[in-house]
Parts: C-alpha cells; sequence; structure tokens
C-alpha cells in the first residue's frame, strides 16, 4: 500500500497500548514518517510526559501536550469565563464538582483534539494516548456521556466528539503490542472493546520490536555450558515467543500487521524507516475488520 | 549473602511501589511480598492497579476483593501473606459508616447520585481511597508489612498529597460556601455563590450540580471526622518507616520516568528507599583466557549472536549508569529477567518466591 495514501486516511490517528510497549516510540515513528512524505504532521501528548520529538516548524512539525486540566481551562476561557475559572481551579472546586459527570476530564480532552483536527492544524494528527485500559475508558466517554447528560455545552461536546470517533476518514485507532504472549492477550482484548464499544476504526495492528533472527543451529559437539551455546538458546527461545505470539495474534485478531524491529536503544529514526516500509508492504486495499 | 534487603523489609512497615507500566512493577512488589513473608513477616499486599494483573500473578484471577485474603504459602517461619485489589468505593463507603452519625445519614449520602459517581470514577479518590486502605491495613495489627502497588500512570504519587488537598478543600472558603444552607438568608454569601456555580453549571450541567450540592450538604458533620483522619494518614504517609521503592526496566524511555517518580517523591519531602531495575537480560561471559576468540568449533552465526546479546546487556548498564549518576543516593538493585514467570508451565507463586530471593541491595 502507498504510506502516503495509508498515513492521509484519516486525519487524526490515536496511538494506543499496554505500558512499556513503545507507543510514545510509535507515536513519534508516525510524526516523521509523514514528515518524510511531504506532510505536515502534530505530534499529541496526553500523560504529561517529555515529548520525544522536538517541534520543528521549518519542516511542518508541531508537538503539542493537552493535558485535561489545560483543556478545562481553555474550554471556560473560550466562553468568556476566563477570571473565574483561574479561582475556581485554583480553589480545587472545579477538580471536586466537574467529577459529577465522571470522564469530563476525557471529553474534553478528545474535544481539544477535534478542535484541532476540525481547524486543520496539521495534515497527520497523532495522539500519543493513554495506557490500554486508559484508552478504552478515555474513548467510551463520549457516548456515556450521551446517555448521562442531556442538554448543554458539554453534549453538544460530546455528540461531536463521537461524531468524529466513529468517522474513519476522521479518526482512527492504532494499537501498539509487544510480541509476547501478555501484551498480545491484552491487545486483543482492547482492540475488540474499542471495536464493539466505541465504534472506532482500527489501522493495522502495530508489532513493535520483533526479533526476526533466524533459529540458531547449534552443532551437538559443543559444550553445553559454553557461552555461545547458552546464548544461542536464550536467543531462540526469544524468536520462537515472537514467532508464536504473532501467529497467536493474527488468529485471534482479524487485522493486517506492521511489524518493526527490535532496536536497542529504540532508534526513532530507524522505526520511521521500518514503519514506512512495512506499510509498502500491506495489501493495496485493507481487509474489512 | 548480604541481608541488607531484608533489613529494609524488617525496618518498614509500608513500603508503596511506584513506576511507569510495563515494567513488572506489579509482579515485584508481589516479588517483595513474598520474599518478606519467607522471612518471618505478616505482610498485607494491596494493589490499586484496575488491570487486575495482581490476580493473574498471584494465580487468583476473581478471587481478590476489597479485605485481604490470605494466601497460602510454602514458608517454614511463621510469616504470612495476604493479598487484596482496592475497592474504591467500598473504602469510601466504610468511610462514610464510620464517620456517619447515623445509619439514616450515611444512607443520604451514599444514595447521592454525585457521591456515587466520584466514589468509584473521581481519579483523586482513588488515590486517596489507596491511602486510606495503606493506613487502615497499617493499623491492623496482623500485619507487620503493607505493600502497596500503584496505578502506571504518573499521577501514581497524588495519592501522597491527597489527605492533604482533601483537607485543603474542606477548609476553603468556596466550600463553606456551597455547603451553606440555603435558607439561612445570608444575602452577601448567595451573591457571592451565584456567579460560582452558575460558572460549574455551565461546565457539568445543572442537575449534577444539584447533586453535587446535595451531597456536599449531606457530607456536612462528617467533614470534622475526614479531616482528622486525613491528618493521621498524612503522618503515616510521611514516617521513617514507610518505604517508597521504584521500580523500572533498563530501557531510555522508563527510566525517563524513573527518575520523575524519584524527583516526585523528593518534592513530596519522602524519598525513594531504592531503585530497582527489572528485567535485565542477561549477558553472557566469554572465559578471560580465550581473549574473546570464539573456539574454530564455534559457528559464525553463534559467536554474532553472543555478540549481539551482549551489546543488548551493555545498553542496559548505559542505563543504569544514568539513574546512578542522576540518584547518587538512591541504591540501585538489580532484578534479571526470569523466563519462568512468564511460562505458563510454571507455578507462579514459585517463580516469584525465587524473584523475590533475588532481590538484594548492594554493599
Amino acid at each position: 500500500m502507498d504510506p502516503k495514501q495509508f498515513l492521509s486516511a484519516s486525519r487524526v490517528i490515536i496511538v494506543a497500548g499496554k505500558g512499556g510497549v513503545g507507543k510514545s516510540t510509535v507515536a513519534a515513528a508516525l510524526v516523521l514518517a509523514a514528515r518524510r512524505l511531504g506532510m505536515t504532521a502534530m505530534l499529541v501528548e496526553t500523560d504529561g510526559k517529555p515529548l520525544l520529538i522536538d517541534a520543528d516548524t521549518a519542516s511542518g512539525i508541531t508537538a503539542r501536550t493537552i493535558t485535561p486540566a489545560d483543556a478545562l481551562s481553555e474550554y471556560l476561557d473560550g466562553r468568556g469565563m476566563r477570571r473565574i475559572s483561574r479561582r475556581l481551579l485554583s480553589a480545587g472546586i472545579v477538580d471536586v464538582v466537574a467529577q459529577a459527570s465522571p470522564g469530563i476530564d476525557n471529553l474534553l480532552v478528545l474535544g481539544k483534539i477535534k478542535q484541532l483536527e476540525r481547524s486543520g492544524a496539521a495534515d497527520l494528527i497523532v495522539v500519543d494516548g493513554p495506557a490500554a485500559g486508559h484508552a478504552v475508558t478515555m474513548l467510551r466517554t463520549p457516548r456515556a456521556m450521551l446517555d448521562s447528560v442531556k442538554v448543554g455545552p458539554i453534549l453538544e461536546q460530546a455528540k461531536d466528539v463521537l461524531e468524529m470517533l466513529n468517522d474513519e476518514t476522521r479518526c482512527q485507532v492504532m494499537l501498539v503490542t509487544l510480541p509476547e504472549p501478555t501484551p498480545v492477550n491484552e491487545c486483543i482484548e482492547t482492540a475488540f472493546s474499542l471495536e464493539d464499544e466505541v465504534g472506532v476504526r482500527l489501522t493495522p495492528v502495530v508489532v513493535n520490536q520483533f526479533d526476526s533472527a533466524p533459529t540458531l543451529d547449534v552443532p551437538p559437539t559443543l559444550d553445553p555450558d559454553s557461552p555461545f551455546v547458552r546464548a544461542a538458546a536464550y536467543r531462540n527461545m526469544r524468536t520462537a515467543t515472537h514467532r508464536r505470539s504473532c501467529d497467536d495474534l493474527a488468529k485471534r485478531l482479524p487485522l493486517p500487521q506492521l511489524t518493526l524491529p527490535r532496536t536497542v536503544p529504540p532508534d526513532v529514526e530507524h522505526l520511521t524507516e521500518a514503519l514506512i516500509e512495512s506499510v509498502r508492504r500491506l495489501p493495496e486495499t485493507r481487509s474489512a475488520t | 549473602m548480604s541481608n541488607r534487603f531484608d533489613r529494609l523489609l524488617r525496618e518498614s512497615n509500608v513500603i508503596v511501589c511506584a513506576g511507569s507500566g510495563g515494567v513488572g512493577k506489579t509482579t515485584t512488589s508481589a516479588a517483595l511480598s513474598v520474599r518478606a513473608a519467607n522471612i518471618g513477616l505478616r505482610v498485607a499486599l494491596v494493589t490499586i492497579d484496575p488491570a487486575k494483573r495482581l490476580a493473574d500473578a498471584l494465580g487468583m484471577a476473581d478471587g481478590l476483593t476489597n479485605e485481604p485474603t490470605r494466601i497460602a504459602l510454602d514458608t517454614a517461619g511463621n510469616g504470612e501473606l495476604w493479598a487484596m485489589m482496592l475497592d474504591t468505593r467500598t473504602t469510601f463507603d466504610q468511610l462514610i459508616s464510620r464517620y456517619s452519625p447515623n445509619n439514616e445519614q450515611a444512607e443520604r449520602i451514599k444514595s447521592n447520585l454525585f457521591y456515587r459517581n466520584i466514589s468509584g470514577a473521581l481519579s483523586g479518590t482513588q488515590e486517596y481511597m489507596a491511602a486510606e486502605k495503606l493506613y487502615e491495613l497499617h493499623k491492623d495489627g496482623r500485619f507487620d508489612l503493607v505493600v502497596v502497588d500503584t496505578p502506571p500512570t504518573r499521577q501514581a504519587l497524588d495519592f501522597l498529597s491527597a489527605p492533604a488537598r482533601l483537607n485543603r478543600f474542606i477548609d476553603h472558603p468556596l466550600y463553606r460556601i456551597v455547603i451553606a444552607p440555603t435558607n439561612v438568608g445570608l444575602k452577601a454569601v448567595n451573591a457571592m455563590t451565584q456567579p460560582v456555580l452558575k460558572t460549574i453549571a455551565r461546565v457539568v450541567g445543572a442537575q449534577a450540580l444539584e447533586d453535587a450540592l446535595a451531597f456536599f450538604r449531606a457530607f456536612q458533620g462528617l467533614d470534622v471526622g475526614f479531616h482528622e483522619r486525613a491528618k493521621e494518614v498524612d503522618v503515616v504517609l510521611h514516617a521513617r518507616t514507610t518505604r517508597y521503592i521504584v521500580i523500572t526496566s533498563a530501557q531510555p524511555e522508563p527510566v525517563n520516568e524513573a527518575t520523575f517518580f524519584v524527583d516526585e517523591l523528593t518534592k513530596q519531602g519522602v524519598s525513594a528507599a531504592c531503585l530497582v531495575v527489572n528485567r535485565l537480560q542477561p549477558h553472557f561471559p566469554v572465559p578471560a583466557d580465550t581473549n574473546n576468540v570464539p573456539a574454530d568449533d564455534v559457528p559464525a552465526g553463534l559467536a554474532a549472536n553472543l555478540r549481539a546479546l551482549n551489546d543488548e546487556a551493555d545498553h542496559e548498564e548505559i542505563q543504569i549508569r544514568v539513574l546512578s549518576d542522576r540518584h547518587r543516593f538512591v541504591p540501585i538493585v538489580r532484578l534479571a529477567a526470569l523466563p519462568e514467570l512468564v511460562d505458563p508451565h510454571h507455578d507462579t507463586l514459585t517463580a516469584l518466591g525465587r524473584l523475590g530471593s533475588m532481590l538484594e541491595l548492594p554493599d
């Protein structure tokens, strides 16, 4: 598949995955891939972690953090409540009372992303989302809000966000996993929750840090205690686990896979290259999920 | 074998484990709990991680409740291992019942819609209830040591300031205004209240605000008890026998996060007792007499593989050095990856015991 077509399929890609699978690295690689293909791109971080890439406006890259507190104060400011919002926030009153409708913080963050999407802030907006379990909770929020809030700006916000999430030409979710049993199980669970409960379109799933080394042959004449033999046994165990986990994932989750190589230490430039290559190998028309 | 880690366990009443996701934090807290039980301590392990992973790690997928459950351990001494998963709402309910002057008021609060929303879902509530549970177990004579696993987010350490935040909130004049009965007729107060409430109502909706106000009014009288309790919890969180352990893997991103957690602890007025670097890859030392030149019968592929794996281990060493340079006074505990922990054919509790026995503080 043409990588540019792949990255232009929707303006927003939300990257999600269990902690430690390299979610932030993959999000950064997506942004760099977009730049390499001549698109402008924005990286949005939602957990307050430091950004992995620097903004570089000259080459069309922007990066920013959106926290619930920022989103809330921007929301209030945008409605002419700047002065009072400061006072409420510092008193902790909004913190507590806003929870009268749980999930309002999630909705405000998604609302801000939707606003960036609508204003065409970049050709591609990549969201480094919260860890898997929280990602489902976050993306489920707008629908839950529709059920509990009957009127007002929050209802409008929830409607608009849900519309974006349910439109695959505007927003898709990219799941990232490691080729190991526990992350694969969690990834499959997340995929089904997202499709069933949110109705958001999933891109092919990213299998990160895949060790593609071939199985090593160990001559029976070698001392089994030699470091070379022990190292080979260790490597063979790892590659076998990786292959088995990918097969398992393919069997249980009907999504194409984008495989990214294991790099020690993680190398975003190298992963960007690998990501583009991996997309090129995808079939032309994506299979329905 | 030095017993410095055992000493750390014996000298602590509470151990809090923090760290980013995917580094084996839950597994490590479970492993150190098994170790503590094996040296004769009566241990209560609390997880507030909603992913129920601790339950899996201990082989009891749906058997964990809000009260500690004894886990059968094959240990010779008097040690005991108890484990539980924090249920925020139940803990909050118990707290409400404890401080309500009568059942009627307790029920009025518990049936309030706002209360039901915050007691289960409010992020700050979870942290506060974790602190509350930790305090309750700490005061429980059945346990020598309480081990607490935290959620894998940057906000995990918020519970250190949760009691103080609650008190600030209760003390705040705006809270006083909000809970003031509307029929008192304090016109000045009401006039000031209106824009505040209107703003909130515009954000959350009028109905939600009505529920919230009803809650705060029903909450009246309880706040004194909460206030005192929060102070006591705060004392325990900052006590010398409460230790904080930051867990990480030797990858750049988690190492960054570990640094964040160590600094955050300092900001909150406590310090990290140690950093556990988990899941270290093996290093395969080649005997010195071969001068790193493999014997003729070793195929080139095997020699290259050994070099590649040792390179990976070397990169992990670099990350450990980043940590030790950055946090000179925090001892680093190295923990090798244990393949049997992810192998379904191995007994998890035995594997946890083995991992626990590998915990050692440097001299």
